[in-house]
């Protein structure tokens, strides 16, 4: 559809996030990158029992303490208070990343600069400047059976962000499975973008316009429906 | 046995010149911050120990704890996986000044790295960093179809490690997630020196509650009520 704006009827972050938690499955051992991706936890589909992994080794962490409740020896990789939820269980970070790399986690969710067609991932520096910090992110790409990335379709300047090729230093090579963005769903399969979902408004030349590599379909492409009012 | 001394100057007291120090706790989560001062202390009145490689996941918040030592001087090198934080000033400014140098390695490398040093294994592979800056130059192997970066222990002269609980042993526990990399440090570690909350007789803690055994720490001190990292920050304390 030619009225499609895209900065005005792109996705926001809360609505992306609300689609990646609908993926979630009950069970499941979950670990959600710092920052944008924590979001998800908000919108948990009711009736899953999902267990959040956080690095510095906690499994079984709830919401954030009310305000003046915190006990900051009690927190999580983004350094927020947490609470614990029953059954919560700590360990030294060894542990940590042994559930991390040895695949004991269902599903890992990061942000990103670019995602490569190929699933080469990009998300901790964007160039040799300032002060590096990498933190878990290439531990985290590694391991988990689902890499997702949530992010905004197009950069702040309207550049893509799923690309034939990350321009950016990279996190992890051929790591990422899926892509929420702002406008589709995205599977990264056999080297190529494989388009799930998009925005029913765009057009697929539209969306194709903003995407930086091909994308393939292999079967119907489904609407990407999220609720209004999030 | 007894590995109990009475103040945290003393137990500092060795600690020389260009030492390699592991300072356990993930951001103010689980930070020895008495051991760190007493450090400080030290050199602020002996000049000593000066040029030391510290060895954290961070590199110092605010102006207590890590970034005080940063801003006092005696630090050369920073090995961590995160000097980004809030309020990192102390450790930015003197990186972007050329004035301390960054060894970056990812968290869970960090973490297997110092583990294989008291475990000792020299080193081991890991899929962590393949094919990004952070493993050029160093050997790769493929296993079973992927590829993975072989990485070295990490060993230290000093560990500065906080318990909740402790015995003269040396048994620990820890506090919340303030576990995190102490135990590993702890292991890692020619010296192990642990700050806890509560010093009780042998067999004050039970057999089967204890998280690091006695025999990975040389020297204990009771600090009971240990400041917090996180509120010294937020209250904006200055050491």
């Amino acid at each position: 559809m030619s009225d499609f704006n895209l900065m005005d009827d792109k996705l926001s972050n809360a609505r992306i996030a609300w689609r990646a938690a609908q993926d979630i499955e009950d069970g499941s051992y979950v670990n959600l990158g710092i920052g944008f991706p924590e979001l998800i936890a908000k919108f948990q589909p009711e009736g899953r029992d999902v267990t959040y992994h956080t690095e510095n080794g906690v499994l079984g962490f709830g919401a954030a303490p009310e305000p003046g409740q915190e006990d900051w020896d009690l927190i999580n990789a983004g350094k927020k208070a947490i609470t614990l939820k029953p059954g919560a269980s700590f360990f030294h970070h060894a542990d940590s990343f042994s559930m991390v790399r040895g695949g004991h986690l269902d599903l890992a969710v990061l942000g990103a600069y670019q995602v490569a067609q190929n699933g080469d991932l990009a998300n901790w520096r964007v160039g040799s400047k300032g002060v590096p910090a990498v933190g878990g992110a290439m531990d985290l790409v590694h391991g988990a059976k689902r890499v997702a990335v949530i992010t905004d379709h197009v950069t702040k300047d309207g550049g893509p962000k799923l690309v034939e090729a990350c321009t950016f230093p990279l996190t992890g090579v051929g790591c990422v499975t899926r892509v929420y963005t702002s406008l589709a769903v995205v599977d990264v399969q056999d080297g190529h973008f494989v388009l799930r979902e998009k925005l029913p408004a765009i057009s697929m030349e539209a969306l194709q316009a903003v995407t930086g590599a091909t994308l393939h379909t292999d079967g119907p492409v489904g609407d990407l429906i999220v609720p209004e009012d999030l | 046995m007894n590995k109990v001394t009475s103040t945290t100057a003393e137990a500092v007291a060795s600690i020389p010149d260009g030492a390699r120090v592991m300072i356990g706790g993930f951001g103010g989560s689980g930070a020895p911050i008495e051991l760190i001062h007493a450090l400080i202390d030290r050199f602020r009145a002996t000049g000593r120990p000066g040029n030391l490689t510290v060895i954290n996941n961070n590199a110092g918040n605010g102006d207590i704890g890590i970034a005080a030592m940063i801003k006092s001087g005696m630090v050369a090198k920073m090995v961590c996986s995160f000097p980004r934080s809030s309020n990192a000033e102390a450790f930015n400014e003197k990186y972007l000044a050329g004035e301390i140098e960054l060894s970056l390695v990812p968290q869970g490398t960090l973490a297997e790295r110092i583990r294989a040093a008291g475990a000792g294994i020299p080193a081991f592979y890991t899929p962590s960093s393949y094919g990004t800056e952070l493993a050029e130059g160093k050997p790769t192997e493929e296993f079973d179809g992927k590829m993975y970066v072989r990485e070295r222990w990490l060993k230290a002269d000093v560990a500065l490690i906080k318990g909740q609980k402790g015995d003269p042993m040396g048994n620990l526990t820890y506090r919340l997630a303030g576990r995190n990399f102490n135990p590993l440090m702890a292991m890692a570690a020619d010296r192990t020196i642990a700050q806890v909350a509560e010093l009780g007789a042998p067999g004050s803690i039970d057999p089967e509650q204890v998280i690091t055994p006695g025999i990975f720490v040389d020297t204990l001190v009771e600090v009971p009520e240990p400041q917090q990292e996180e509120v010294l920050v937020r209250t904006g304390v200055v050491y």
